[in-house]
């Protein structure tokens, strides 16, 4: 972890319909973390992402990824959605929906080529689903179907990763899989946040936690912060965790 | 085949692919009753446009068309976001309202011109070869021709410059939002050159079958394919093929060329619905039948690798100890034989070795669901395609 701040975000307020779901967030994410974002449902763990990104217009406040406005760092950022965002019985291939992760890199207009391709190809690699690259998507289980997801945003090379319940729905084999390639991508410097669920895994696979409840609760190092007085403000109710170490 | 048959025929054509292009990714985007609201709420921007120019093909008929099309959008959208009524519902309320304005403009104003309500609705392909593009003396052939060739070919250039970026924010809107590929803009983009063949196809073939020709291809070709430029190149051909079988089944019984059209696009659809191999309802069927024979198997395999003892493997006490039909034990068997799972000893039934091997495999897979190892039985077996 370096000294430098991947995202800043000041007075962020994102309202639906006009009912705020984000209330004046502040929050610093510094880079090479590998974050967590918690809360209840409801918490606007998924708009806060979607914010950052500039999927969902904010009322107020502004997001900065190294310094600069979202629209001029684009490149630098890589999106999972969650699963269930997409029809999965779109006419493509695996290896297709990996290749839209070079979209970004590409531009307007011009097509990808053999080294979009091969890097597609790698990336698929990557995650183990090579033998599946010329599958319908439909065709392929839900953890198969994460894993695409996750090589779709490795083969964008960017420096901060979104990732939104990238375990939801996946057996514990691909969990594991995929945090083993989370890990690796902390390693190599890079910033990867992503909304949890699985409280009791927080302090197994992340170093970095930021609670959420359409306030911020609380941000910081895990060994730090995640204890039961902040669960506790977060989820309302007498949260007891039992952490290990 | 006279010259006007010819012309009749490629027109139909045309109109058919133009409309095939953008009716794809409406029916990807479940946007099909989308179409249906343009085609009758540009009714009025017709109208408008025919009391300024009193021409029914001038280009800036379509344009303001065009514009009404895109308002019928935003309305039903601006209509949906309130989240009073759903977004079925907001379509309901809004393309009747601006389509009746449609027609009470023609009936105060329109009486005594080409402009009628059954010439909207139904269009007037046969009549389409009679209005000629004339240019100093030339006879360049019908003015309806060069409309909607002009707009495939514009529609053409947009599939191809933009295919990437239709495909990823109809894919996952999210996603392409954030690689910078703006849904909005790119909706806005499809709904816009919806609406603009709609109103090019609209003179020869009417409001109601424009939506026709939009909607089948695209549903039929989702029938037949999981990729999506061979779903768009599937689509152009059923339009095609129902645009020429159309004109013919309309001569030989003397009937609306467009009905038959639409006609035909239902049979092309009804076929693929019922045939199409793998998501036609008889393959569905099929599928399901063998999936329970086996479940059958793999009980009866289970069953034999549980019990030691030969009175639970005998031949005669399988059908009360499984407690099966004789026919349905019948099928079981011959499935077991036939991929070698079983052998017989005088009338003795145990498995094989790749009996063995495929019943621990398949219980392993039913109980992690992990499908790593099993992934070469998916070829034979429905059971494990998920």
């Amino acid at each position: 972890m370096s000294n430098k701040i991947a995202v800043q975000i000041d007075d962020l307020t994102v309202a639906y319909n006009y009912k705020p779901v984000l209330w004046d967030i502040d929050l610093e994410i510094p880079e090479g973390v590998l974050m967590a974002i918690v809360g209840p449902n409801g918490a606007g763990k998924s708009t806060l992402i979607k914010s950052i990104l500039g999927i969902l217009k904010p009322i107020a406040g502004s997001v900065r990824i190294y310094g600069k406005p979202y629209k001029k760092q684009q490149a630098l950022v890589a999106y999972v959605p969650q699963k269930g965002s997409v029809d999965w019985d779109f006419p493509t291939t695996a290896l297709d929906v990996v290749m839209m992760g070079t979209y970004g890199s590409l531009g307007w207009i011009k097509r990808p080529g053999q080294k979009e391709k091969k890097a597609a190809l790698e990336a698929l690699e990557k995650v183990g689903m090579l033998p599946f690259k010329n599958r319908q998507i439909s065709q392929l289980s839900g953890g198969q179907q994460q894993r695409i997801f996750l090589a779709r945003a490795l083969v964008q090379n960017a420096s901060i990763y979104f990732m939104d319940e990238p375990f939801q729905g996946v057996d514990a084999t691909t969990e594991i899989a995929i945090i083993n390639i989370l890990k690796e991508l902390r390693k190599a410097g890079k910033t990867v946040i992503v909304v949890h669920h699985d409280l009791q895994t927080v302090p197994e696979y992340f170093d970095w936690v930021t609670f959420l409840n359409v306030k911020k609760i609380a941000t910081g190092p895990v060994k730090d912060i995640f204890n039961d007085d902040n669960l506790t403000k977060t989820y309302g109710i007498n949260y007891k965790v039992s952490i290990q170490e | 085949m006279t010259s006007a048959q010819f012309e009749i025929q490629l027109i139909a054509c045309i109109v058919a692919i133009a409309c095939a292009i953008p009716g794809t990714f409406l029916v990807l985007r479940k946007m099909a009753m989308i179409s249906d609201a343009i085609s009758h709420s540009i009714l009025p921007g017709i109208v408008i446009g025919f009391f300024i120019t009193h021409d029914l093909n001038s280009p800036f008929l379509i344009v303001l068309a065009a514009i009404t099309g895109i308002i019928t959008v935003v309305l039903v959208e601006y209509i949906q976001k309130t989240g009073l009524v759903k977004e079925d519902t907001a379509i309901g309320l809004v393309f009747p309202i601006l389509f009746s304005i449609g027609v009470i403009l023609i009936a105060k104003n329109a009486n005594d011109v080409h402009l009628d309500v059954d010439a909207v609705l139904l269009g007037e392909l046969a009549f389409a070869p009679f209005d000629r593009f004339v240019v100093s003396g030339f006879d360049l052939g019908p003015k309806s021709l060069w409309i909607i060739g002009c707009i495939l070919i514009i529609t053409v250039i947009l599939l191809f410059a933009f295919f990437k970026e239709l495909k990823v924010s109809t894919f996952d809107a999210g996603l392409s939002a954030s690689l910078g590929f703006s849904p909005a803009l790119i909706h806005y983009g499809l709904m816009t050159m919806s609406s603009i063949t709609t109103v090019g196809a609209f003179d020869a073939v009417g409001a109601i079958l424009v939506v026709a020709l939009m909607i089948a291809p695209a549903a039929a070709a989702y029938l037949l394919t999981n990729d999506l430029k061979r779903m768009l190149l599937y689509a152009i051909c059923f339009g095609i093929f129902s645009a020429i079988s159309g004109y013919w089944v309309a001569h030989a019984l003397d009937a609306s060329i467009a009905g038959s059209i639409t006609t035909m696009l239902g049979l092309v659809f009804l076929l693929l619905y019922l045939f199409a191999p793998n998501k036609g309802i008889i393959a569905v069927l099929y599928r399901e039948k063998q999936q329970r024979t086996e479940v059958s198997l793999l009980t009866f395999l289970l069953h034999l690798k549980n019990h030691t003892e030969e009175t639970e493997r005998h031949v005669n006490h399988l059908n009360e100890h499984i407690n099966w039909q004789k026919v349905r034990s019948k099928t079981v068997l011959e499935l077991a034989l036939k991929n070698n799972m079983i052998k017989f000893d005088k009338n003795i039934v145990s498995l094989t070795k790749k009996g063995e091997k495929f019943t621990s495999q398949a219980i392993d897979y039913i109980i992690t669901n992990q499908d790593a190892k099993i992934e070469h039985m998916k070829d034979d077996f429905f059971l494990f395609r998920g």
